[in-house]
């Protein structure tokens, strides 16, 4: 390892591993895969600048000028909840740190018992009681964690999601328990928007056809035909996921639930979330509080600079304590799959500062897995 | 086993670390952020039973506060929708600010209760709110120490 140590600022989202895209300085989190959020922003752009290009200066005379300006809300309504479903965390959780990945695979161990050599371990479950019911919480072999209730692993994304709805291209985004409101909300505007502007395509070209004659009017307005085609074949389609959406409200549920039927009430399973009144469950899906973000994307790495003193802006201060170099480090880029993993795993206790560790690498952490061997670890640093 | 004094300062500068604790989340109430009550067994001779299950009640009364849905909830949500969630870019969340006080909490435990018996408390919301991390730290300076210090990390690979 060279003798020049780089202390360009590393903020905590491009350690991240999973599989998403960050932008404006990890202030915007999306997934990789943008296409179709880009069609859906041309659709709902295009679409509404032909509808403020053709009908407005007509209906804004001969019927009134709060047409227009109530689409205009409704339009800046619709792309704020899209933007803000598509850029926020949906509720990621981050992997389990070395020492909370060896003290889960510990308490497993010690559950199972001894297995017979040749004979496969039992699946990796948890039981917890909800409500007079048995949820089982599985073990994220990615993420080393049993999942909370509700979570589940977004495979596009790779990431263990809090209260995963499912993962909607349209948005180019996970919905999950930070942002449904967000896409609830966006697909209910959405839905008005549409009818708004469907309704209104129809007023005009009624109005017109009275003066003109129906086919001069759609010579004149040759938006209109783009316009109703995209609605028609629009509302379908967003009216009937809003209507979905608000069912699984109603009853406090996700899609993923839905989709498993985790509780559809075969063997006496109900859902231990609902509160059995929809007016509850509503409020509390779309009025409860907003959580916060647990990825700390914009913190600063410890990354090279001398242990104890600088701790990230965003977190507390007593977190600054020397360990936060050993546990902030191993969340290294792009290392997925839980072999890669590993290795990875003995690096980061050598990889903080030199003089103070060499004993204390060789202590932690004590519940040792066959990959904290001092050697192994020292070669993958020199690897770094 | 003789409980080394410390503060912060000389925990961070002089002490090693042994091994970690966690109390997990306790998912009886649904998913409503609670921890567990249960000692982790690693903590046996370094901390009361009592002070750390004070410490972890008045955690959970935090989060429980912070995640009430009432009143006020309603009106934080009614009043940002209202305005297109555009109210959070200037106004903090009543979560955010329940977690400013729990941060200004841990670090009051830490310097009063947890470091001086060699133990530091890591804020939940550092490790996605899974775990209540309890680092266990042995003081490198005091020769007298390495021989109990590995008889805890064996006591801690129990």
């Amino acid at each position: 390892m060279s003798a020049v140590m780089i202390t360009r600022k590393v903020r905590k989202w491009e350690k991240l591993p999973g599989k998403n895209t960050f932008c404006c300085d990890g202030r915007v989190m999306m997934a990789r895969q943008k296409g179709v959020f880009y069609l859906t922003l041309f659709l709902i752009v295009g679409t509404c600048s032909l509808f403020f290009a053709f009908e407005c200066p007509y209906l804004a005379i001969h019927l009134s000028p709060a047409i227009p300006v109530f689409a205009a809300l409704l339009f800046l309504f619709v792309m704020a909840m899209l933007l803000r479903t598509s850029f926020s965390d949906p509720g990621v959780l981050p992997r389990a740190l070395p020492e909370e990945a060896t003290f889960i695979e510990m308490e497993i161990e010690a559950a199972n018992g001894n297995v017979p050599a040749g004979q496969r371990p039992p699946p990796r479950i948890r039981n917890v009681q909800i409500n007079n019911q048995i949820v089982k919480l599985k073990y994220c072999y990615t993420c080393k964690i049993f999942r909370p209730p509700r979570a589940s692993h977004c495979s596009i994304c790779d990431n263990c999601v809090d209260r995963f709805d499912h993962h909607c291209p349209w948005v180019g985004n996970c919905v999950g328990k930070r942002n449904y409101r967000y896409f609830y909300l966006f697909t209910l505007s959405l839905s008005l928007l549409t009818i708004y502007i469907f309704t209104f395509d129809i007023v005009h070209v009624v109005m017109r056809s009275v003066d003109n004659g129906f086919l001069n009017t759609l010579k004149q307005t040759p938006g209109t035909v783009l316009e109703v085609l995209v609605c028609f074949f629009t509302l379908w389609s967003v009216v009937g996921l809003t209507g979905f959406h608000t069912y699984l409200i109603s009853l406090n549920q996700t899609t993923n639930e839905d989709i498993k039927g985790s509780w559809s009430g075969k063997n006496r399973v109900q859902n231990p979330y609902s509160h059995k009144n929809i007016i509850k469950n509503c409020c509390e899906v779309l009025c409860g509080p907003a959580y916060p973000s647990v990825l700390d994307r914009r913190g600063l790495m410890q990354e090279d600079s001398p242990a104890l003193s600088d701790a990230p802006p965003s977190s507390s201060s007593s977190s600054s304590v020397p360990q936060t170099t050993k546990t902030t480090a191993p969340l290294i880029p792009n290392e997925h799959t839980p072999d890669e993993a590993k290795p990875s795993i003995a690096a980061p206790p050598e990889k903080s500062p030199a003089p103070r560790e060499e004993p204390a690498g060789a202590k932690v952490p004590p519940l040792a897995s066959p990959e904290t061997d001092a050697e192994t670890s020292i070669a993958k640093d020199q690897t770094h | 086993m003789a409980t080394e004094f410390h503060n912060l300062q000389e925990l961070r500068h002089s002490a090693s670390l042994v091994t970690k604790a966690f109390i997990q989340r306790d998912y009886s109430e649904g998913t409503v952020c609670r921890f567990q009550a249960k000692f982790p067994s690693e903590l046996d001779n370094r901390i009361e039973r009592t002070l750390l299950e004070e410490t972890v009640k008045t955690l959970n009364g935090y989060y429980a506060e912070a995640e009430k849905v009432g009143g006020r909830s309603y009106l934080e949500g009614c009043l940002a929708c209202a305005t297109a969630y555009t109210v959070f870019f200037c106004m903090e969340t009543r979560y955010e600010k329940v977690l400013r006080k729990i941060s200004g909490f841990i670090q009051e435990q830490n310097e009063k209760i947890f470091a001086p018996r060699g133990l530091l408390l890591t804020d939940p919301i550092e490790r996605g709110m899974r775990v209540l991390e309890i680092s266990i730290f042995e003081d490198r300076a005091s020769g007298s120490s390495s021989p109990s210090s590995s008889t805890s990390s064996a006591g801690g690979a129990r």
